[in-house]
This record gives C-alpha cells, structure tokens and sequence, in this order.
C-alpha cells in the first residue's frame, strides 16, 4: 500500500516537474480522444438508425395529391392482389395531416393551418411477407396506375449508412494517427523524466530496487496524463451532446431516425475514452521505460 | 562467500580486460584489490554486483551463481552487498537522512523499520547530528560516511568500495578507513579497490594485484607495491 502511494506520488511529481512537456503530451491525448469520442457517437447513432431501419420492414406509397378515397381503396385492393403481400394499410389524407401535427409537436404544427387545403397525399404503406423481396414489391406498387411516388426508407437510409460510413473511416483515420502522436509526446516526456532522474535510477538500481518498482512512477507518470487527457473531453463531449440532444428533439422527433439518448451515450462514451487515455498514457511509460530505462 | 573460477572478461568493443582469474574472498575479510589503471580493477568489482556479465567463467557471491542470475533477481543479490563509490553518489536534494532512507524505501522496507534503521546506521558512522543536513551542507568525508551509512542500511554480507578515498584529503581519508574497519570488525566482509599506498601499506590487510587483467599477486598483510 505504502508502496503504490510512493509510485503515485513520484508519477504525480513527475508531471508537474515536466510542466510543459506533459501540458503537450495532455493536449495532444485531448484532441485525440476528442475525435474518437466524436467518431464515437456518430457510430453510435449510425447503429441505432440501422437497427431501426431493419426493423421498418415496409414501405410506403403515395398517391397524386388530388386522388379521392375511392381511388385510394382502389389501389389498396390492387396492391393486395399482388403476391408477397402480407399487410396493406390506408392513410387517409386526414389521418395522414393529423399525424404530422402530432410528429411535429404544438408550436410548429401551426405551419400547417396555414394551408387552405388538405396539401397531403393519400398514403398506402405495404408490408411485404419476405423482407428481402421489399425492392421488388416496391418496383411492382410503384407500376400502379395512380401512383405517384414509393418512399423505400432502405435506399434512403442505405445512403445515409454510405455518408457517416465514410465520416467514420475518416474518423478512424485521424484517431489513430492522433494515439501515435500522443503515445510519441508522452514517451518524449516521460524520456525526460528519466533524464532528469538518472542519478535516481542508478542508485535505486545500485541498492536493489526491483524492477517493476524503477518502472511503476513512469508508467503511473504516463497514467496520469492519459487520465486526464479523457476526463477533459469526456466532459466536452457530453456537455455537447446533451445540448445538441435537447435542441435536436423537437426537430428530429418525427424522423424516423432519432438521436440516441444522451444518458445512453454518456457512460459508453465516458468508459471507452477514459480506458483508452490510461491504456495511451500506460502504453507510452511502458514504451519509454523499455527503451531507455534498459530494467 | 565471494568465489571466482577462471574468468574472462571481453567488453564489446573487444577490450580484454580480465584473462581468467579465479579468487576466493572468505566472510569477514577485508581485502584491496590494486593495480595500474585500466588493468580490470573497476570490471573485477563490476562483475561481483553484476553490473557486468563475465564472458567466460563461474563466479559465486552470497550463495548467488552469477551464471543463472536472471536479470529480475539482481535487485535480490544487490541487497546482499552495499556498494560505495569514490564520488559518493548521493541525491542533493535529499538530506543525509533521507538519502539512507531512500535506500531502504526504495526495496520496500517498511516507515517504522525505516527511521529506525536509518538512526542505527547513521550514528554507526557518527553523523546523528547532523542527519538533516544536505550533502552540500557536508564535507567531502561526511559525504562519504553517508554514503556508507546508505551502503548499510540494508545489512549487507559484503561493502565493495570503488576507491572510496580518491577524493578525500588524506586526513578524512583515514577517518573513513577507520569506519571501514570497524564494519569489518562487525564482521562485515570488505573489498577495497584503491589507489592509496599509503594506506594499503599502513593498514595491512590482503592485497589482490591485478595487472592486464590477471592477479599478479595475493597476499595476506601485502604492500601496494606500485610506485604511483
């Protein structure tokens, strides 16, 4: 026990004695798990967009905005007849309105009164039986007379994967040439340490200090820098996303792909960046300690 | 306790600096090692806290086969010897106190053990009073003598010294001496390499002379006999 607050202890000397050189080390893992973490909730909200989509196995059509019920149940009944069907269901034009004020909440549903008539379509949504003939179905509906348009939301949302995949891959990128640069400024500052305290080293050496005890401050030294270069944009990043969270909600409500919710992210988020920093920051001492401690 | 069997020492850089020497060093003796510079004196001694690795040979200290030593149990040899050195190797920042103590902490000896331990040793070489010193606070012999005091915090079978005079003037010199002979007379065993003929004449103990890397001679109660 004495002897972990004793490694402690000289690890947290240790940074201050290198003021300047561990202030670079800690921006250096900042800015680093900044980008991870960013990268972070975008993955997370890419993944619970395409769970919510594979669940949306249905599809949607539309008809000319001017069609009457009649030739909307007309429709239905074509669609039923097709093979493969296994739901159809009308939205009627009122249904279809009440609906969106209902998605678009009090304030901006007033947009809406605005319009003399009805400006919605009739809406058909067909769910077909076998979720992977939906692309064929939805080709099948859109032949119908009278039908306008079909929304597929898995082409839409498979566009949407391809973006913040790419966002993503850059992301990564970025994320680990940043763990190399900040795992270079850390090993650089605590070199320095070593520097300073060789005369330490040697005697520590010379009366019998292990090992693991020569290398733990170094190691700890880099620790600390890790630790709190994540606490630091852990606390940015969920501040960040808490606001964008409460501005988005009313915005992003009626979409089919809503933010995750921030508590959901937070302890994820607060988990992963702070294991990385100390695992960075550990990685960096025990690089470093090898290297030029020769113990 | 100290045993050496036909050893050679080859430096990588392909200087010859011991060509087989095998030596015995029985517990509680107190023995000189001299000889020119550069005539393997320093490798001798590196070799006992095994600072260096002979190329060829067996060597034996406190019950250690150098030979099989792996590299994470020298701490566990090195706390069998207390080592002292010609420029003290003492932490400036530290007091004279917590130089000693620093010795102890550093292998994980518990605080209590700690203080006590470092008073005893402290007072073994005269300086109680002045244990809250700084080393720049200190004359060189007092130096020195901390420097002792920390090579016997851990109570060490054997004190290898590294010409530990070859700073002092010849007054201190002797003050030191006479603290290496009275941890001899503890029973503590003692390897000297030194320069100092006038010491090695005036205090008689075995002399081991090494020159080219092999042991010329070995006596008890020997001379210096060199002209230097």
């Amino acid at each position: 026990m004495t002897r972990w607050l004793r490694h402690v202890r000289e690890g947290c000397k240790n940074v201050v004695r290198n003021g300047w050189m561990s202030f670079a080390a800690l921006s250096a893992v900042i800015v680093t798990l900044a980008v991870l973490g960013f990268s972070l909730i975008l993955t997370f909200n890419v993944q619970q967009m395409s769970n919510s989509v594979t669940g949306q196995l249905e599809f949607s059509a539309f008809l000319n905005v001017n069609a009457s019920e009649k030739q909307g149940e007309q429709v239905a009944q074509e669609i039923r007849a097709l093979p493969g069907v296994a739901s159809v269901q009308v939205i009627s034009k009122n249904e279809g309105l009440q609906q969106m004020k209902r998605e678009l909440g009090q304030e901006l549903s007033d947009v809406l009164n605005a319009f003399k008539q009805n400006p919605l379509p009739i809406q058909i949504v067909v769910k077909p039986q076998d979720p992977h003939q939906i692309d064929r179905l939805a080709k099948e509906v859109s032949e119908i007379p009278g039908v306008a348009a079909v929304r597929d939301p898995h082409k839409l949302a498979s566009s949407i994967f391809r973006t913040l995949a790419v966002v993503r891959d850059i992301g990564i990128v970025f994320v680990v040439g940043l763990v190399i640069t900040s795992m270079f400024l850390i090993s650089n500052t605590i070199r320095m340490t070593i520097f300073h305290r060789r005369r330490e080293i040697e005697i520590m050496k010379l009366v019998g200090a292990t090992n693991w005890f020569i290398r733990w401050p170094f190691i700890i030294e880099g620790m600390i820098i890790g630790l709190i270069g994540s606490v630091i944009p852990v606390a940015l990043l969920v501040y960040g996303y808490r606001s964008l969270y409460v501005k988005a909600k009313g915005v992003f409500s009626g979409l089919a792909f809503p933010l995750v919710q921030a508590s959901q992210i937070e302890v994820k988020l607060a988990v992963i960046l702070i294991t990385m920093g100390l695992l960075i920051g550990m990685w960096g001492g025990v690089i470093t300690v090898r290297r030029f401690l020769r113990v | 306790m100290i045993e050496m069997q036909d050893v050679w020492k080859e430096y990588p850089n392909g200087t010859q600096a011991l060509n087989g020497i095998s030596v015995r060093i029985q517990k509680g003796e107190f023995v000189y090692i001299v000889g020119p510079s550069g005539a393997g004196k320093s490798t001798f001694i590196k070799l006992m806290y095994r600072e260096e690795r002979p190329t060829r040979g067996h060597i034996f200290i406190n019950g250690f086969n150098i030979e099989k030593l792996k590299d994470r149990k020298i701490p566990f040899l090195r706390r069998t010897i207390g080592v002292v050195f010609q420029d003290f190797k003492l932490l400036p920042k530290l007091t004279a106190a917590e130089n000693v103590a620093f010795a102890l902490e550093v292998i994980g000896a518990p605080p209590k053990y700690i203080r006590k331990r470092v008073r005893e040793v402290l007072e073994q070489v005269g300086l109680e009073d002045k244990m809250n010193m700084y080393p720049h606070q200190l004359s060189g012999g007092e130096q020195q003598r901390v420097a002792v005091a920390r090579s016997l915090a851990n109570n060490p079978a054997v004190v290898i010294a590294d010409e530990p005079t070859g700073n002092l003037d010849p007054e201190t010199s002797w003050d030191v001496m006479r603290l290496f002979q009275r941890i001899n007379d503890l029973g503590t065993t003692i390897v000297m390499a030194t320069h100092n003929r006038e010491i090695v004449n005036t205090m008689r103990k075995r002399v081991i002379a090494i020159e080219n890397g092999v042991i010329v001679r070995d006596e008890e109660k020997g001379y210096y006999g060199y002209d230097d």
